[in-house]
């Protein structure tokens, strides 16, 4: 009895010593040095993988500037102090990046604008814009159905009466929103930024103004309020060039339609929370 | 010809009819985790279907060269659970050293193979069925791609499920334990097919 005992013992016991001297003996012998520069620029990255430095994820991102073939000011989410940490770690000047936030370029509301079908196929932008350009009644208008907050790293987009709305305190500026939206009416705008265009409708002034109250109808009157020549007119839509833009808001108070908006980033009254809590 | 015969039917058995995921529900944890992305499902197929060749090879001969010499039969389970997380540590190591692009593409798996209940059932169930070195590696190699075959079925059906509008009750786990269901429902239907191969 305590033999059998015994010889169970030695057995499992020797097939375990056996295992772990050869797993002693490979990862001794085959072991790969984990690189200390990769290590130390990973730690200075966020960690949220949101893919906008263009890399697959952080730990990508982090092998290319170790290995010195990416630029260090890449990361947005981190910006300024992760370029400049970046830079004191690998010893070289880095420029800081540009601090931008996503826009969304419509302001076609529901009580705005209006259908001209009922769209009840898979809840996504990018399939309802394949179907006749999707269901409203402004073919360059927002959908509403939140492909830009499905691939939001940072929860920043919400839904307010069928417009997508950023909040610019949470939007860490990647710019996967921008990629995503099939209607293309979301921009990275530099933080400073005072006024938007609220609108994205190239068509003609009168057939603009009959699918939504707040389109923008290329009447040029911005453009000839604006002392400094940073609105101009193209394709009946208003641009504005946001380094000419002082922000002194002559345009917003012209603009006939109201689709010109004075704004201040980051800006409070629309967070995410604050709009869910409204509806 | 007729060895050649019978490795089909435990090959195609071991694939179709007795799928470990869908029919004998092991190695359920990486179908449901694993199988959201088509490369994921296919990486850790393959994984799969590579540590579990390795594992029969390695616990046949431990089987019947030092437990049933020594009457220990009984300790086979304790054995086979670390042989077999022993096996997946070192490929890590040499896959690492070796090829560290299969490494990237493999490497996240392999740890979450270690404590694969299915890798543990086919190294078990092949001694249990009795069968021979050769059939031993023929009925792992069926079990891995049968499994490989359930994670990419799966993933495709998870896509579609993402896409449609779920009642809210069974978002999520729930749906998705439904769908992995119907599946298993439809492998049945391969009952009796691989018997009657060579009729």
């Amino acid at each position: 009895m305590l033999n059998n005992i015994l010889i169970a013992l030695a057995v499992v016991g020797a097939v375990g010593l056996i295992a772990g001297i050869l797993l002693a003996l490979i990862s001794h012998f085959f072991a790969v040095p984990d690189d200390e520069k990769v290590k130390a620029v990973r730690a200075c990255l966020p960690g949220i993988n949101c893919g906008a430095c263009g890399y697959k994820g952080c730990d990508d991102y982090a092998v290319a500037v170790a290995e010195g073939e990416a630029k260090a000011n890449l990361c947005v989410p981190g910006a300024a102090d992760v370029a400049k940490e970046l830079g004191e770690l690998l010893g070289i000047e880095v420029e800081a990046p540009k601090d931008v936030v996503a826009f969304v370029h419509c302001n076609g509301t529901c009580e705005a604008t209006t259908k001209r079908a009922e769209y009840d196929g898979i809840s996504s932008c990018k399939a309802a814009s394949m179907l006749y350009g999707g269901p409203d009644a402004c073919s360059y208008g927002c959908m509403g159905l939140g492909d830009c907050a499905t691939s939001c790293p940072a929860d920043a987009i919400c839904m307010k009466d069928g417009v997508a709305r950023v909040d610019t305190t949470r939007c860490l500026g990647c710019g996967l929103c921008e990629t995503i939206c099939p209607k293309n009416i979301i921009s990275m705008v530099p933080q400073e930024t005072s006024v938007v265009v609220m609108c994205s409708n190239k068509d003609k002034g009168a057939d603009a103004r009959k699918v939504c109250t707040n389109v923008c109808i290329g009447c040029k009157k911005c453009e000839k309020t604006c002392p400094n020549g940073a609105i101009t007119v193209v394709n009946n839509l208003a641009e504005i060039d946001y380094d000419k833009c002082t922000g002194c808001a002559l345009c917003v108070s012209e603009c006939p339609t109201k689709c010109l908006k004075h704004v201040f980033f980051p800006d409070l009254s629309e967070s995410v929370e604050e709009i869910l809590a409204n509806e | 010809m007729e060895l050649f015969k019978s490795l089909i039917v435990i090959l195609l058995s071991s694939v179709l009819l007795n799928n470990y995921v869908l029919s004998r529900f092991l190695g359920i944890c990486p179908f449901l985790g694993v199988s959201k992305k088509l490369d994921q499902a296919v990486g850790m197929g393959v994984s799969v279907t590579a540590v579990m060749l390795l594992a029969t090879a390695v616990t046949w001969p431990i089987q019947y060269f030092v437990l049933e010499r020594f009457g220990l039969g009984y300790t086979q389970t304790i054995v086979f659970i670390l042989v077999i997380a022993a096996l997946v540590q070192m490929l890590e190591n040499l896959l690492k050293k070796f090829s560290p692009s299969l490494h990237k593409g493999l490497g996240v798996y392999l740890p979450l193979i270690t404590t694969n209940c299915a890798v543990l059932g086919v190294a078990i169930n092949n001694i249990t069925d009795g069968y021979n070195f050769l059939e031993s590696m023929v009925s792992s190699l069926g079990v891995g791609l049968g499994f490989l075959l359930a994670m990419v079925l799966f993933s495709g059906v998870r896509s579609r499920i993402d896409e449609s509008e779920v009642p809210e009750s069974f978002k999520g786990l729930a749906v998705t334990l439904i769908a992995a269901s119907f599946i298993s429902l439809a492998f049945m239907g391969f009952a009796g097919i691989v018997d009657n191969l060579f009729a």
